[in-house]
């Protein structure tokens, strides 16, 4: 169990990592990475998915398919957006 | 071999591809392949998720072929849908796209906790309920808040609400928020009248519209970089509900990732974050502030 005090070094060792990798980012990139993070919380979709698989009422159900609906949304959403945005940096850097 | 070993494995291998191609995509160079390989994250984590199919409460195991069918009908959908409109989309239209996806992962994460709250036949720890509904407080002003975002850099939703006692109305709004949604974890300790539980969803759902409306078009992309780090946070803290180590590694990178990015953002455009969002609440003309 990820109780107490593993979660708050979990917490706390993931923040100062988002903060390390952000730290001295060119302007040009703030949108791509705005974009980049946004695919990356879209692994919420796990976690919908999980609590619809343990559903056990109606309520439970909708619920639970809307939030698979809308996290597999941000995650698909937020990989073509990104991608489509960097590759204008990989055309612009061979030429 | 173990279903629960290969997920956890899974989730492992996906918070260190999430972490390596965000590092990837922070530099012009590398940025390209930086979305590939959080992709590759993503792909590993969903496929291995249903595996889960084997480890379900005992509760939910009548329930499993129809919720297996279901997760699997949301997913196509989700993602079929996502995808086409990803691709057709207006390079010059690509910010409020973001902002409509944003909205949808804080969405997910306000379900996730919406699940857990509505479970009432449960037993709820004291720590989880407090932070299921600050999770779904943070995610469901994420989704609505995001979703006026969009409309605005849309063009469907066109000029800024501003109006004396308008920062009054909405900080009472937040605090009543807060105060129902404590109420239901502290006093009801989850098992709350299921009115009560939808009244505390949609009161935030209403303080993310309300939020949002006062804010022109040219600050947007700060906001929207603000709800991401909401849903990173959100995600982050309903992963620690469901004991999820990948999304609590995931949620909480974005968090401070996508707080430091807006103030970023912010200081490129000369202005502070509090002034992007506080300084038209309430601000009946002129600009006292500067």
């Amino acid at each position: 169990m990820l109780t107490g005090f593993i979660a708050l070094y979990i917490f706390m060792l993931a923040a100062f990592t988002g903060y390390e990798i952000i730290g001295r980012v060119p302007s040009i990139l703030h949108t791509p990475l705005m974009s980049g993070s946004n695919f990356v919380h879209g692994i919420v979709v796990v976690g919908a998915l999980f609590a619809l698989l343990n559903a056990t009422s109606v309520t439970e159900q909708v619920i639970g398919f809307a939030g698979v609906l809308l996290g597999a949304g941000n995650a698909a959403g937020g990989y073509v957006v990104t991608e489509r945005m960097l590759q204008m940096f990989k055309s612009s850097d061979k030429k | 071999m173990n279903p629960t070993l290969i997920i956890d494995a899974s989730f492992l291998a996906a918070a260190f591809l999430f972490i390596y191609g965000l590092k990837r995509m922070s530099s012009p160079v590398t940025a390209a392949s930086g979305i590939r390989v959080a992709g590759l994250g993503m792909l590993i984590a969903v496929v291995a998720s249903f595996l889960y199919v084997f480890s379900v409460n005992e509760a939910a195991k009548p329930h499993l072929m129809v919720n297996a069918g279901l997760g699997a009908v949301a997913l196509i959908i989700g993602l079929g849908w996502a995808w086409t409109s990803g691709k057709k989309v207006e390079m010059t239209a690509m910010p409020q796209m973001v902002a409509l996806y944003n909205g949808m992962g804080g969405g997910a994460a306000a379900a996730i906790g919406a699940v857990e709250l509505f479970r009432t036949s449960a037993e709820h720890a004291l720590v989880p309920l407090v932070v299921t509904i600050v999770g779904s407080l943070i995610g469901a002003i994420s989704l609505s808040g995001s979703l006026i975002a969009w409309a605005k850099l849309d063009g469907r939703v066109n000029g800024v609400w501003r109006f004396s006692g308008l920062q009054v109305m909405n900080g009472t709004f937040f605090f009543a928020t807060l105060a129902l949604g404590l109420y239901i974890a502290l006093v009801a300790h989850g098992h709350a009248p299921i009115w009560m539980t939808a009244a505390f969803f949609i009161l935030a759902l209403v303080f993310g519209v309300l939020m949002t409306m006062p804010i022109g078009g040219a600050d947007m992309p700060v906001v929207i970089s603000l709800y991401n780090a909401f849903t990173g946070l959100a995600v982050g803290f309903e992963g620690f509900v469901l004991q999820n180590p990948a999304l609590m590694i995931a949620g909480m990178v974005v968090g401070s990732a996508g707080t430091l990015l807006t103030l970023l953002m912010a200081k490129a455009m000369n202005r502070s974050v509090a002034n992007v969002i506080f300084s038209n609440f309430g601000a009946s003309g002129g600009e006292e502030q500067g």
